[in-house]
């Protein structure tokens, strides 16, 4: 049914919004929770700069990329002292673009998910002798797990969903860059409507299925109380 | 008053006849020589022309699902076609408007030499190239490598733009070292604007015509046919050709 390159082009996409959750995990939680507990004036403006790529067009962020990470730009320049090249047309470019881009779906869930614990049971807590470190990991993380399963989710979907970055600083290399929603824009353009209507009905499919499974999860608990 | 309504009748009618609109779909690499041919048109006739430019893949899917063009300036002369056989475009209404010169560059002065050995050298980070299954410029750079006997040498430094503008661009930032784009894009005036070059000579590759079709919105459109008129003519040609296009 789907050819070896639509395949490839699946496995390459998982990937990349597995690795890209993944990190966002260790990125996120510590922005969240200074998001959610700061009183400070910066506030504001950091969490404006945080939620940024849900309104930037992709083609800016894309173009904005391109010029900062290749060869003179200053992410480029840095990334060629340290021996590394640069990150446009390689899986680790899509990783730290995809990083900047699903940050806000990392970070907004687990902010109103800290935010909900409110201060009681971190006062509690620290009656109790816990150490701010203990109390975040025997307190605060299992109270708001629902918050990181829906941040977890929503990255990888917003990741898998990417396009417009990925086609700016790409290059559309096979089995590297060249990811699910692109494949489907070569498809188009090759005039391959059969093999284009075949993979987007596996996005549609997977797409749904997500959005199905955290809303039904949500109304869950609701039911039970 | 009533010498003004007349007057104004006159104006309504003249501004009627001369006022018509066309809508433009332009392949990528015809960008710059089709702005100069829509500003001296819009200027002689009066008509406006407004330029879409994109991938001629991208522009046959619009184009078959209702998009509003009226004239369709391909970057090859197989997706004009497949639209007139499909009854999307005006039948006898095709010709090639230019004929289009392949040429490897890069940013850097003094990086291609005049031959292109710097392709054997393997000298270089990255290849940009359009995407050789969709646009013609892309597959004629496959042809010209393969011909070289480089093909397998150079295709795993491959970078591919999603149409010839964005090949430019990945070597324009200096992402890659080095692309197979339209001479249109870095040519004016006979000569390269900057960086370095190398003209491929025809013989490496299939001609790259490039065709110019009517399509069914169009149809009636004196503004469609009056520009499809207007590139046959020797002001569109000139300017065809000081882009570095050749002309049939």
């Amino acid at each position: 049914m789907l050819t070896d390159t639509d395949l490839q082009a699946i496995w390459l996409t998982v990937r990349l919004a597995a690795l890209t959750t993944f990190i966002l995990f260790f990125i996120g939680t510590p922005i969240a929770w200074w998001l959610a507990r700061t009183r400070s004036w910066w506030k504001g403006p950091f969490g404006a700069v945080v939620a940024l790529p849900l309104v930037l067009p992709p083609s800016v962020l894309g173009f904005y990329l391109l010029l900062a990470m290749g060869p003179n730009g200053p992410v480029g320049q840095f990334t060629q002292s340290l021996g590394w090249g640069t990150l446009p047309f390689t899986f680790w470019g899509l990783v730290v673009a995809s990083v900047f881009y699903s940050l806000p779906f990392m970070v907004q869930p687990l902010q109103n998910a800290f935010e909900a614990i409110g201060e009681r049971p971190l006062e509690v807590a620290a009656t109790l002798r816990a150490s701010p470190f203990d109390t975040f990991f025997s307190v605060v993380l299992p109270l708001a797990r629902p918050g990181f399963v829906t941040a977890g989710i929503l990255s990888f979907a917003h990741t898998v969903g990417e396009f417009g970055v990925v086609l700016m600083i790409g290059g559309n290399i096979p089995g590297v860059t060249r990811v699910a929603s692109v494949q489907i824009y070569d498809h188009v353009e090759a005039m391959e409507y059969a093999d284009a209507h075949r993979l987007s009905a596996v996005m549609l499919a997977f797409s749904f299925a997500v959005l199905l499974g955290m809303y039904m999860r949500r109304n869950t608990p609701r039911k039970e109380a | 008053m009533k010498r003004l309504s007349v007057l104004f009748t006159a104006l309504l009618v003249a501004a009627g006849l001369h006022a018509a609109e066309v809508q433009v779909a332009v392949a990528a690499n015809f960008t710059a020589p089709m702005q100069q041919i829509a500003a001296e048109f819009e200027k002689e006739t009066g008509h406006v022309a407004k330029l879409s430019f994109g991938a001629t893949g991208k522009f046959y899917a619009q184009i078959t699902n209702g998009a509003p063009f009226g004239l369709f300036l391909a970057a090859d002369d197989a997706t004009p076609a497949k639209l007139e056989q499909e009854g999307h475009a005006v039948a006898g209404s095709r010709f090639t408007y230019a004929v289009g010169t392949l040429v490897l560059w890069s940013s850097k002065p003094n990086f291609v030499d005049a031959k292109g050995e710097v392709l054997k050298s393997g000298q270089f980070n990255k290849v940009s190239i359009a995407n050789p299954k969709t646009a013609p410029y892309g597959a004629a750079a496959v042809e010209t490598l393969k011909k070289l006997n480089l093909l397998d040498a150079v295709q795993p430094k491959f970078v591919q733009g999603e149409n010839i503008s964005q090949t430019l661009q990945f070597v324009s930032t200096g992402n890659a070292d080095l692309g197979f784009v339209a001479l249109s894009q870095v040519f004016q005036d006979g000569k390269i604007t900057n960086g370095s070059a190398w003209i491929v000579p025809a013989e490496m590759h299939d001609p790259i015509l490039q065709d110019v079709v009517i399509l069914k919105r169009g149809e009636n459109n004196p503004a469609v046919s009056a520009l499809h008129a207007y590139l046959k003519g020797d002001k569109a040609r000139a300017i065809i050709q000081r882009f570095g296009y050749g002309i049939r």
